[in-house]
C-alpha cells in the first residue's frame, strides 16, 4: 500500500516537473517551450528512439539553413559573381539597391521577385536589407567582392552570431551603416570585431538579449568607434532605481504564488 | 486490549491534550507495540523467524543466479571505477587533445558501439594540465602551412561547435569566443620574415592583413609604435575562448557517445618484442603493446587493460610514457636511441589590473620582444606573459610563479609598447606547462616507428588547445582509415625526427 502511494506520488512529482518550466529556462527571459516540446524532451531522456528522432529533426533543420546559405557557385558560373550575390539576397527574401540607382529590388512575402535585376550585370550593391532572414556566416561568402556596400541591415536575424560579425571585415572599406539590432545570438565576444569597419558611421545595437552589462559594453563600444553614432535602445540601463521599483511587484507575485500553492495543498 | 487501545486513542484525540497529528500517530504505534509485547511474546518472534528465512532464501537464490557463468558477479569486492578489462583504443591523457580524438573516433565509427574507447586521465581536477592553464588563444598567423590549415579547420569546427558537440536536452555549448584577433609586431630585423609568413598565410586561405606603423597608430592610438617596422593583424577566426568549455564540451559529447572515462594513471605496459634486421644489417627491436596497466588514484589497485591501439596524448608528460616501454634509452645515433623530444616547460601567466589600459578594441598583441597581452573581461584586467630565453628555462618540478620574471622581463617591454601599462598592478598569476617539442617546436602526429601500435598527438608547444579539434580528426583518420583524409599532416610525423630534418615554426609565442 505504502509503496504504491509512494510511486503514485513520484508520478505526480514527475508530471509536476513537466508542467513547471525547467531550471534552464527559468533564469532567462525567454518563455519556456510549450508542453508537447517538454514532453518530447522527457521521453527522449527515457528512450533512445525518441532521442534519435529528435536528433534527426534538429539535423534536418540545420541542413535546411545551411542549404539556403550554400555558396551560389552555379549562378556564379553562368552569370558572374555580382549577379550571384544579388540572387542570393533575393532568395533569402531580402532586398537591395544597386549603386547609383534609386529603385529597390526585393522579394515579397512569399519569396517571389522580379528577374529585372539580371539586366544589371556589372552593378554592385550599395544597400542591402536582410532583416529577419536566415543568413549565416556561410552565406556571407556569397557577398564577398561587393566592395560598395554602404548600408547593411540585419535586424532580427536568428543565425547572425559573433563569427558573422567577424566575417563582416569583407566590407571594411565601404560599410557605413550597420543594423544588428534584435539578433538573439550576438554576445560581447563579437562586438570587438566591428573595429575592422573603419568607415562605420551608424550602428544600431538595440535589444541584443545575450549582451550582459549593456551599459558598460556600449560605453566601451563608443570608445572603440569614436566617429560612429551608436543607437542603443531596448535595454534597462538604469542601475538601482529600476530594481527598487520592481521590488514590490516581485513580492506581490511571490505572494500570489504562495496563496495558490496553499489553496492547492 | 482493543478497548484499552480505543480508550487511549480517544484520550489522545482530545485536542487539548495532543500536540499534532504526527505525534499522535507515533504514539499509537508505540502503544500497540507495548501491548503486544506484554500479552503475546512468542508468536511474533516465530513469525519474524520465518519471514527472515524467506528473505534469506531469496537472497541465496539471487546470489546463486549471480554466480552462474554469464554474470559478472565475483566473490571479491570490485572497485566500480576500474576501467574495463578490454578495450579497442586506450587514449592516455584526458586533456582537450585526448577527448577530441575520442570524439572523432566515435564520430567516425560506422556502427554504433563498434569501437570501445577508454580515456585515462590521472588528475580529474586538471591542476597540472596544459589545457586549462593556457590563455586560450587561437590564431592563423603561423609560418608553416600545416599549422595554418590546422587552425583554419579548428576555427571552422568552433564556428559550428553546436552542430558537432551539442548533446540533446543539454545546454548548447558556449565557448565565450572573443573575436578580437591577434596583432603581431615585427621589428626591422624580422619584418622580412613576417612578409614571407603573410604570403604563406594568404595562400593557405587565412584572412590576414599587413599594417604599417602609421596604420597601427591610427587603429590603436594607445600603442607606442617605436621600433615597429611592420605589423600583421588577423581579421577573422582569431581570438580567444574559454579552454574549460571546449574540454568539457568534448568530454560531455564523447561520454554521451559511449566513450569510457577512467580516472587513473598509466604506470606500465605489457608488450611483445620482435627483432628485425634492416638493410644496413642493424638490428631493430619492434614493440607491440598488449595491455596497459592503469593504476587507480590513491590506492595500490590496478587494472590491466588489453587493447589493440594506444594513443599518447599525455601532453607535457608523453615522453615518460615512451620511456616505460624502454624506447629511447640507448645510444643517441642509433634509431633505437632516439627519444621523444617532448618535455614540460613552465610558462608564467600574469593577470594585471590597469583601468586606463586599452579598451574593447585591444587584440591579443604579440610584441617583437615576445611579450604578449590580451584583455580579460571588461573590468580593465589584462593577461600577459612571455617565454623565457632557452638558457633561463625555469625549474619544472612545481608550478610556482616567479614574480621577478614579470618585473625584469615582461613589464619593461609591456610599458614600452603601451605607456598606460606603466601604472598597472599585478592582481594574480599562475603557471602552466607547454608540451615543448625541443626538436622543432611542432606537433608530433602519427605512429612511433619502433612501437607498432602507439599513435602520438603531442609536442604542440603551446598550440595544442587551438589545434585540438583538427588534430583529433586527423588522428582518428590515421587510426580508422589508415592515412590522412582531410588534412595531410604527414609532414608532422615521426619521420622528421629520425632523419633529423626539423620543420621549424617561426611564430612560437
Amino acid at each position: 500500500m505504502s509503496t504504491s502511494v509512494r510511486s503514485l506520488r513520484r508520478c505526480c512529482h514527475h508530471s509536476a516537473l513537466l508542467l513547471l518550466p525547467g531550471r534552464r529556462w527559468s533564469s532567462s527571459s525567454v518563455s519556456p517551450p510549450p508542453l508537447h516540446r517538454r514532453l518530447l524532451l522527457f521521453l527522449a531522456q527515457r528512450y533512445y528512439d525518441v532521442e534519435m528522432l529528435l536528433n534527426w529533426q534538429l539535423q534536418r533543420k540545420r541542413t535546411k539553413i545551411q542549404k539556403k546559405n550554400a555558396y551560389y557557385a552555379y549562378t556564379e558560373h553562368f552569370y558572374g559573381r555580382k549577379i550571384a550575390a544579388a540572387y542570393y539576397v533575393l532568395n533569402m527574401r531580402g532586398g537591395f539597391r544597386f549603386v547609383g540607382q534609386t529603385e529597390w529590388f526585393s522579394s515579397d512575402q512569399r519569396g517571389k521577385f522580379s528577374w529585372d535585376f539580371l539586366n544589371h550585370k556589372d552593378a554592385l550593391l550599395e544597400e542591402v536589407n536582410l532583416n529577419y532572414t536566415l543568413i549565416n556566416h556561410r552565406g556571407l561568402s556569397n557577398l564577398e567582392g561587393q566592395t560598395c556596400v554602404k548600408t547593411l541591415s540585419l535586424r532580427g536575424c536568428p543565425e547572425v552570431n559573433d563569427w558573422f560579425l567577424a566575417g563582416l571585415h569583407i566590407f571594411r572599406d565601404s560599410l557605413e551603416e550597420l543594423d544588428i539590432s534584435h539578433c538573439p545570438l550576438i554576445t560581447i565576444g563579437g562586438l570587438p570585431a566591428l573595429r575592422n569597419l573603419k568607415r562605420l558611421r551608424r550602428l544600431d545595437v538595440s535589444s541584443l538579449p545575450r549582451v550582459a552589462n549593456p551599459g558598460l559594453v556600449f560605453i566601451l563600444l563608443e570608445e572603440m568607434l569614436p566617429q560612429c553614432h551608436i543607437t542603443v535602445a531596448g535595454y534597462d540601463l538604469s542601475l538601482r532605481q529600476g530594481r527598487v521599483n520592481q521590488g514590490p511587484q516581485e513580492s506581490e507575485r511571490q505572494k500570489g504564488n504562495l496563496r495558490k500553492w496553499r489553496t492547492s495543498g | 486490549m482493543l478497548g484499552l487501545g480505543r480508550l487511549g486513542g480517544r484520550l489522545r484525540s482530545n485536542p487539548g491534550w495532543s500536540g499534532s497529528l504526527w505525534t499522535q500517530r507515533n504514539a499509537w504505534r508505540f502503544e500497540r507495540l507495548v501491548l503486544c509485547q506484554s500479552l503475546k511474546t512468542v508468536t511474533p518472534l516465530r513469525q519474524d523467524y520465518f519471514r527472515d528465512l524467506e528473505k534469506q532464501l531469496a537472497a541465496m537464490r539471487k546470489k546463486a543466479v549471480d554466480a552462474l557463468p554469464g554474470s559478472n558477479w565475483t566473490p571479491l569486492e570490485i572497485n566500480p571505477n576500474l576501467p574495463p578489462e578490454r578495450a579497442d583504443i586506450v587514449i592516455v591523457g584526458g586533456g582537450v587533445v585526448g577527448w577530441s580524438i575520442a570524439y572523432w573516433l566515435k564520430k567516425k565509427e560506422r556502427v554504433r558501439g563498434a569501437l570501445k574507447v577508454v580515456v585515462v586521465e590521472k588528475d580529474l581536477t586538471y591542476s597540472r594540465a596544459s589545457t586549462v592553464l593556457s590563455i586560450g588563444g587561437i590564431r592563423q598567423q603561423f609560418s608553416l602551412p600545416e599549422n595554418i590549415h590546422l587552425s583554419l579547420a579548428s576555427a571552422d569546427f568552433m564556428r559550428n561547435i553546436n552542430e558537432h558537440l551539442d548533446v540533446l536536452n543539454e545546454e548548447p555549448v558556449d565557448l565565450q569566443f572573443n573575436q578580437s584577433g591577434y596583432l603581431f609586431l615585427a621589428s626591422e630585423d624580422t619584418a622580412h620574415i613576417m612578409e614571407e609568413n603573410y604570403r604563406t598565410q594568404r595562400d593557405a586561405g587565412a584572412k590576414v592583413s599587413l599594417l604599417s606603423p602609421t596604420q597601427v597608430k591610427e587603429h590603436f592610438p594607445w600603442m607606442n609604435t617605436e621600433g615597429v617596422a611592420l605589423a600583421s593583424q588577423g581579421l577573422e577566426n582569431e581570438g580567444w575562448f574559454d579552454p574549460w568549455s571546449l574540454l568539457n564540451a568534448f568530454r560531455r559529447k564523447s561520454i554521451s557517445m559511449g566513450v569510457v572515462s577512467c580516472h587513473g594513471e598509466v604506470t606500465d605496459f605489457k608488450y611483445t618484442m620482435n627483432v628485425v634486421t634492416t638493410i644496413d644489417d642493424d638490428k631493430l627491436q619492434l614493440r607491440r603493446i598488449q595491455s596497459v596497466k592503469v593504476q587507480m588514484p590513491n590506492s595500490l589497485e590496478y587494472q590491466p587493460v588489453e587493447c589493440s591501439i594506444v594513443v599518447n596524448a599525455a601532453g607535457a608528460f608523453s615522453a615518460n610514457l615512451v620511456e616505460k616501454l624502454g624506447v629511447g634509452a640507448g645510444t643517441k645515433d642509433a634509431v633505437a636511441g632516439i627519444a621523444v623530444p617532448v618535455e614540460p616547460r613552465k610558462r608564467y601567466v600574469y593577470v594585471v589590473h590597469c583601468p586606463e589600459g586599452p579598451g574593447l578594441d585591444a587584440p591579443l598583441v604579440i610584441d617583437s620582444s615576445g611579450v604578449y597581452f590580451r584583455r580579460e573581461g571588461l573590468g580593465g584586467h589584462y593577461i600577459t606573459g612571455a617565454s623565457p630565453p632557452e638558457a633561463e628555462e625555469p625549474d619544472t618540478s612545481n608550478l610556482e610563479v616567479d614574480h621577478r620574471f614579470f618585473e625584469e622581463k615582461v613589464w619593461p617591454h609591456l610599458a614600452n609598447r603601451v605607456p598606460a601599462f606603466e601604472r598597472l598592478k599585478v592582481s594574480s598569476a599562475w603557471a602552466g606547462f607547454y608540451d615543448y617539442n625541443t626538436f622543432d617546436q611542432n606537433a608530433i602526429i602519427g605512429l612511433h616507428p619502433l612501437i607498432n601500435n602507439m599513435y602520438f598527438a603531442t609536442g604542440f608547444s603551446g598550440h595544442g588547445l587551438q589545434h585540438s579539434p583538427a588534430v583529433g580528426r586527423a588522428v582518428a583518420e590515421l587510426i580508422l582509415d589508415g592515412n590522412f583524409k582531410t588534412l595531410d599532416l604527414s609532414g608532422l610525423g615521426f619521420k622528421r625526427i629520425l632523419t633529423q630534418e626539423p620543420m621549424l615554426e617561426r611564430n612560437v609565442v
